[in-house]
């Protein structure tokens, strides 16, 4: 490792130079250290960042723009927070400011989004919804017809078919593959965890042209099983994902103590593996419901969307919520566009609550595991390991990972958190 | 069942010279078998959905190819399926594709990574005693990987793209002299820049969720030692943790790469088609090949359709490669650190 090459150099903190070594009580950096100076300090800067851009910006030049404006501010604040944290504390400690900065900006530009989308999605939406849109369908709207006209029953009533039948389909054979990589092995376990991962990037467009081509063309009918066979073809590799991190969650004890009563592995598998892990698959299978609750794109050739209630999923088109906002948001009229955004605030609302609902399950069903299991190790299990185990089982899954985040219970790591000694 | 599995790869990593193993042999009732044969074909049944994938759209896309040769489909940058001389090909929205996504990665790479180091080395866990900062930001982070795609094109058509305007008008004055940077009629809207911008802010929850796992994986003794010569966080991070999880954060940012590759509704929700060459960034136009099949689905007869699924296979191709190659990358990377 280079740290330990280039440690022991002069301007180490371990040896400091000659010249600072002269003063006998001369206190340790310690850079985790976040004092309410430091806090004024960083308020100071920022202050003081924003004045120097404000000047620059509107009395000097005729530069313009909010954007503009924020990101010569904070190169502005970053370049003056390192300097001066180089005047009071030294380099190394302004290094590491400097650091804390770039990633705090970087979280905040991530988080900006989501927040603004939020508001906006609300601010939209909320206005225009009314009882009517979740008892009307579009059947008999037009051009001229008034703002809050029709509704999306019937594409409430697809959605929910669409996805339920992919669950069915899906969930399975999901749950089925992450039994074999995780219960049984063998030799093609490793390829087809690739495979699995690798078939979570494919695109959601193709999902939907793959059925087109393999079942809408045979039978001559867009239909919302086809739609179902998509939405499985996407839910497969999250729910396989995330059931496989559920699983290896499941102590080992458990299931050599099955195997030593004389249970065959199907019997142990049943009885003892699954039932433990009953709350974790749920969460897996609600985080890929919630992926594919809202996959426009494998729609648009398989359903094709329809005005009307169709009830059967089996014969015909059938309207979905996210296409009901591709579809309405483009078109000129008025009811369409706020037909349009009220979907899309049903369907961020049901995405958020299954979120929302499998978080809070998965997190209790860990949490109980883990409270079971760590007893006779006497491994120190508080909310907040409890969380970042959490956060290390469940993410893969609804982001796509890699997997294999091996919980390590005895010993956390916390780089946040000062020695006690 | 486990004793066989070990026993049975034992010999592969000892020592040749060193003791033979016994070999254990485990007999297993017949539902034992019935269990182990279904759970396989479920697994195997993964790749048999790959390979179909590519075999149907291939079988359907074949009219397209055979009109056009599979050089010209590749190669045209039109996309005329009706009248009497059709001729149509994924030339440019290949390259609109490509385009979209260095965008998109450019926009995605440095605030993911960023967010996922402070998510792992720098969030406090409570701030002020209460509020717990790492774990809303990791809940926040996946909620927005859930987020569904046509709930970001319709947020990035009515808000990013006018945030987006003076950004556009200020590249293309200073820096017209670039290719593609220079803009002939004032219009910045529907440009491949909002759009790869959109989609980059749809790929950086996964970049970060995969880049801050594969961070959380550097191992603790080389953390330790690091702390313990005096190393601050910023050191820990570039001398142990970035020299570990290189590989990692690769694969994560190509996962990343594969699905801003496929992107189709939130793209098709921003650029209005054009076809031709993609020499221009900042104005209305350009094509990608998802956008392409959302678009243009359901119009131009047989030709078109089996032109789009032509097209879908091209794009099946490159994602498929560039995640294999990244899930391999990432793999390996699990492998090191066990």
């Amino acid at each position: 490792m280079s740290v330990l090459d280039e440690a022991p150099t002069s301007q180490s903190p371990l040896e400091p130079d000659q010249a600072e070594d002269t003063s006998p009580q001369r206190k340790p950096i310690k850079v985790r250290d976040f004092k309410p100076s430091d806090v004024l300090l960083l308020a100071v800067t920022a202050i003081a960042a924003y004045s120097i851009v404000w000047i620059i910006f509107d009395q000097l030049t005729l530069f313009s723009g909010e954007f503009g404006f924020v990101v010569t501010w904070i190169v502005v604040f970053l370049g003056m927070y390192w300097f001066i944290n180089l005047q009071i504390y030294g380099r190394h400690m302004a290094v590491d400011r400097l650091l804390g900065g770039i990633v705090t900006i970087g979280a905040m530009c991530m988080i900006l989004p989501l927040v603004l989308l939020i508001v906006y999605i609300f601010s939209k939406g909320l206005p225009l919804l009314s009882l009517n849109r979740f008892t009307q369908t579009q059947a008999g709207v037009g051009p001229l017809s008034p703002i809050s006209a029709g509704g999306f029953l019937h594409a409430i009533v697809g959605t929910l078919e669409q996805v339920a039948l992919a669950a069915i389909m899906g969930i399975p054979i999901a749950i089925l593959t992450a039994i074999f990589l995780n219960e049984i092995g063998g030799r093609i376990s490793s390829s087809v965890r690739i495979v699995v991962t690798a078939m979570s990037g494919t695109p959601a467009i193709l999902a939907g042209v793959f059925i087109y081509s393999i079942w809408v063309l045979t039978v001559h009918d867009y239909s919302g099983f086809a739609a179902s066979l998509a939405l499985a073809i996407l839910l497969l590799p999250t729910v396989t994902r995330g059931t496989e991190e559920v699983l290896r969650i499941v102590h080992n004890d458990l299931r050599e103590a099955s195997a030593a009563l004389g249970a065959p592995d199907w019997r142990t598998v049943w009885s003892v593996v699954l039932p433990t892990a009953r709350s974790g698959l749920v969460t897996s299978i609600l985080l890929g419901v919630a992926v594919s609750i809202g996959e426009t794109a494998p729609l648009i050739m398989t359903v094709f969307g329809a005005q009307v209630m169709n009830t059967n999923p089996f014969h015909n088109p059938q309207a979905a919520l996210p296409l009901v906002v591709y579809q309405e948001i483009k078109l000129p009229q008025k009811s369409a566009v706020a037909l349009g955004y009220t979907a899309s605030l049903v369907l961020f609302i049901l995405v958020f609550t299954i979120f929302v609902l499998a978080r809070i399950l998965g997190s209790t069903w860990l949490q109980n595991t883990l409270r079971g299991r760590g007893k006779g190790k006497g491994a120190r299990l508080d909310g907040d390991v409890e969380e970042e185990l959490f956060s290390v089982a469940l993410a893969p899954a609804m982001s796509f990972g890699s997997g294999e985040a091996d919980v390590d219970l005895g010993y956390h790591y916390r780089p946040d958190q000062e020695d006690p000694t | 069942m486990t004793i066989t599995e070990t026993e049975e790869h034992r010999p592969a990593e000892g020592d040749a010279a060193g003791p033979t193993p016994i070999k254990i042999t485990v007999r297993r009732s017949r539902t034992d078998v019935a269990y182990r044969r279904i759970a396989w074909t479920a697994a195997a049944s993964t790749f048999v959905i790959l390979v179909l994938i590519g075999v149907f759209l291939y079988i359907r896309a074949r009219p397209a190819f055979e009109y056009m040769g599979y050089w010209g489909f590749l190669k045209t940058q039109v996309w005329n399926v009706s009248g009497v001389h059709p001729s149509f090909g994924v030339g440019s929205a290949l390259l609109g594709t490509l385009i979209l996504a260095m965008i998109s990665l450019v926009v995605a790479v440095p605030v993911s990574i960023a967010c996922a180091l402070f998510i792992n080395e720098y969030a406090p866990r409570k701030i002020l005693g209460f509020f717990p900062a790492k774990g809303l930001l990791t809940s926040m982070v996946d909620l927005m990987a859930a987020i569904p795609s046509v709930i970001y094109g319709l947020w990035g058509f009515f808000v990013l793209q006018n945030s987006m305007k003076g950004l556009s008008r200020w590249l293309s004055d200073y820096f017209g002299f670039i290719p593609g940077f220079k803009v002939n009629t004032p219009v910045y809207t529907s440009s491949l820049l909002i759009a790869g911008t959109l989609v980059g802010i749809m790929i950086m929850p996964i970049i970060t969720a995969l880049c801050r796992e594969v961070f959380s994986l550097t191992p603790l003794g080389e953390r330790e030692g690091a702390v313990a010569l005096g190393a601050s966080r910023a050191r820990v991070i570039r001398d142990v943790v970035f020299p570990f999880s290189k590989g990692g954060m690769i694969g994560a940012i190509m996962l990343g790469l594969g699905r801003a590759l496929g992107e189709a509704i939130a793209v098709s929700i921003i650029i209005s088609l054009t076809f031709g060459p993609p020499n221009h960034l900042l104005q209305p136009g350009g094509n990608s090949i998802p956008a392409l099949i959302a678009d243009r689905f359901g119009s131009g007869g047989k030709l078109g359709a089996a032109g789009l699924l032509a097209a879908g296979l091209v794009l099946f191709f490159i994602t498929l490669i560039v995640n294999l190659v990244a899930a391999n990358i990432v793999r390996r990377q699990e492998k090191k650190r066990a």
